[in-house]
């Protein structure tokens, strides 16, 4: 039980991890601001999404486990927020915003 | 696990340090602010990674705080950030 | 080496380049945004060495609110930032400044070698009295009750700096509303999330409060969320900062220091001397005096972000 569970927490956290470098990778490579914004979106959301769920199992009772998701959502929402306002940006004053 | 979870959070970190050489490169200010919103996130989950490492639960308070704090700055990078007069109309915004 | 030992070093190689180009950036912008992501990775540093309640600190504060009040600044210095470049000291000037700063920190690196080895502190002194205060964080012990006097005072500079800030009106708007008025579009993204996040903000904040007694946390950290809360909301355009003239601010802003104040004189009258608690009303003290705080220091936290009065009080 306890291997399947650690298993478990490295394949999440490794692929959440994946999502990082994708995020950067696609941050430093993609030719234009929006492109980049939204390689920047998926390391947010799914990046940090599969960490915290790897984490989920060894996290500390109850209210571990809700702080933890908690952590997730607020990230979620303010990244898409800001995504938002950073791309309405972009597009009222051009790419050199 | 504890080696993983540390590997896993310094990767995670030197990742998203990395993706500040955006800061440096530009080419406008969107540029910069969105390579800063990666570090956090990428600090959150190294943070998180760290904390479940160490095994020291008010990891996960400071990085609730972060992602608030976080979240604020990267807003009043965005209204600030454009050239726009700070209390012009805007649409959209 | 040990998996924690790579780990540190990696921390290191990370902050040490984003401390120096903070330093070296060109443009205000740029810094700005290094010195908000070198914070960030400085309070992962604090966590890797044990502190959970400084990294609390310099997350809320060291990287979010000071990050904004120095974007603002940058924002107010964009008119004359090639004036203010222009006039860079000389080049003798500055190696002199590298020279005296780059010996400063040798010199400390080399006596932190030579500390001896169980290192002169208190801490054991100050663990073994912890039960008497009834608080069960040793760093809420020592700011509010071993060392309450210092927590006091910085309360009593918070308010001195924003009366700093106050008398940076113009003289005809004396008294008025700080900062400028912020609009957004009513249906738009940011109106949304200043309508969500603070009610989570403020749930967050006054958790880290309370938990403050037994756990890392703090009304000084609390309070910086809950500045920053507000000032999301000011800066969505769905309040504005009250006009520095208003009495009920005045009281608000006066109200946690009076606590604290009251408190101490109370002790004074009852106990041993200025802020000594009675032993069975500890905590309970403690918490009255955190909540006074908590409401003081995030109204002094979000007007000194604010800025000088722009506006006068009828706008």
């Amino acid at each position: 039980m306890s291997a399947a569970v650690d298993l478990f927490t490295i394949v999440a956290v490794s692929a959440g991890v994946f999502f990082f470098l994708a995020g950067t990778v696609g941050l430093l490579r993609f030719p234009d601001t929006l492109t980049r914004l939204h390689a920047l979106t998926k390391a947010d959301n799914l990046g940090l999404g599969l960490v915290v769920l790897g984490l989920l199992p060894r996290a500390a009772g109850p209210v571990g486990v809700l702080k933890l998701v908690c952590v997730w959502l607020l990230v979620l929402l303010g990244s898409a927020a800001v995504s938002q306002l950073i791309a309405r940006a972009v597009r009222n004053e051009g790419p050199g915003a | 696990m504890t080696e993983f979870l540390l590997a896993a959070s310094g990767f995670v970190l030197a990742m998203v340090s990395l993706g500040l050489i955006r800061v440096l490169r530009g080419p406008g200010n969107a540029d910069r602010m969105m390579a800063a919103q990666l570090l956090g996130t990428g600090g959150i989950a190294g943070l998180l990674l760290l904390g479940t490492a160490a095994g020291a639960g008010a990891t996960a308070d400071v990085a609730l705080t972060l992602a608030l704090l976080a979240t604020f700055a990267a807003i009043a990078f965005v209204k600030k950030g454009s050239s726009r007069s700070p209390d012009a109309p805007q649409s959209g915004t | 080496m040990t998996t924690w030992e790579s780990f540190d070093i990696v921390l290191a190689v990370l902050v040490l380049p984003l401390a120096f180009w903070t330093i070296a950036a060109r443009e205000t912008f740029v810094a700005v945004v290094s010195y908000v992501a070198y914070g960030l990775l400085l309070a992962l540093v604090w966590v890797r060495l044990g502190a959970p309640d400084v990294a609390l600190a310099v997350a809320a504060i060291g990287s979010g609110l000071s990050g904004v009040l120095l974007l603002g600044t940058a924002a107010r210095l964009r008119d004359v930032e090639e004036q203010a470049a222009a006039a860079r000291p000389s080049l003798l000037l500055r190696v002199i400044a590298a020279v005296l700063s780059v010996t400063v920190a040798a010199g400390l690196a080399v006596a932190l070698q030579f500390l001896p080895d169980p290192a002169p502190t208190l801490a054991p002194v100050a663990a073994r009295n912890l039960a008497a205060t009834g608080v069960g964080n040793p760093v809420t012990a020592v700011l509010m009750a071993f060392r309450a006097m210092d927590t006091l005072l910085e309360k009593v500079v918070l308010m001195l700096a924003l009366v700093g800030v106050w008398s940076l009106a113009p003289d005809r708007v004396w008294g008025g509303r700080q900062g400028p008025r912020h609009q957004a579009d009513p249906q738009g993204m940011l109106v949304f999330l200043a309508r969500l996040l603070p009610p989570v903000g403020v749930v967050v904040g006054v958790y880290l409060l309370w938990v403050s007694a037994d756990e890392p946390g703090g009304a000084f950290q609390g309070s910086t969320i809950l500045a920053a809360m507000w000032l999301l909301a000011m800066l969505a355009g769905l309040t504005d900062t009250p006009p520095v003239s208003s009495r009920r601010l005045r009281l608000a802003l006066i109200a946690g220091p009076a606590v604290f104040l009251l408190v101490g004189l109370g002790g004074l009258w009852l106990g041993d001397s200025f802020l000594s608690y009675p032993a069975a009303w500890a905590k309970t003290l403690i918490v009255v005096i955190e909540i006074g705080m908590l409401l003081t220091v995030g109204l002094t936290l979000a007007l000194l972000v604010a800025g000088p009065p722009e506006r006068s009080a009828r706008q």
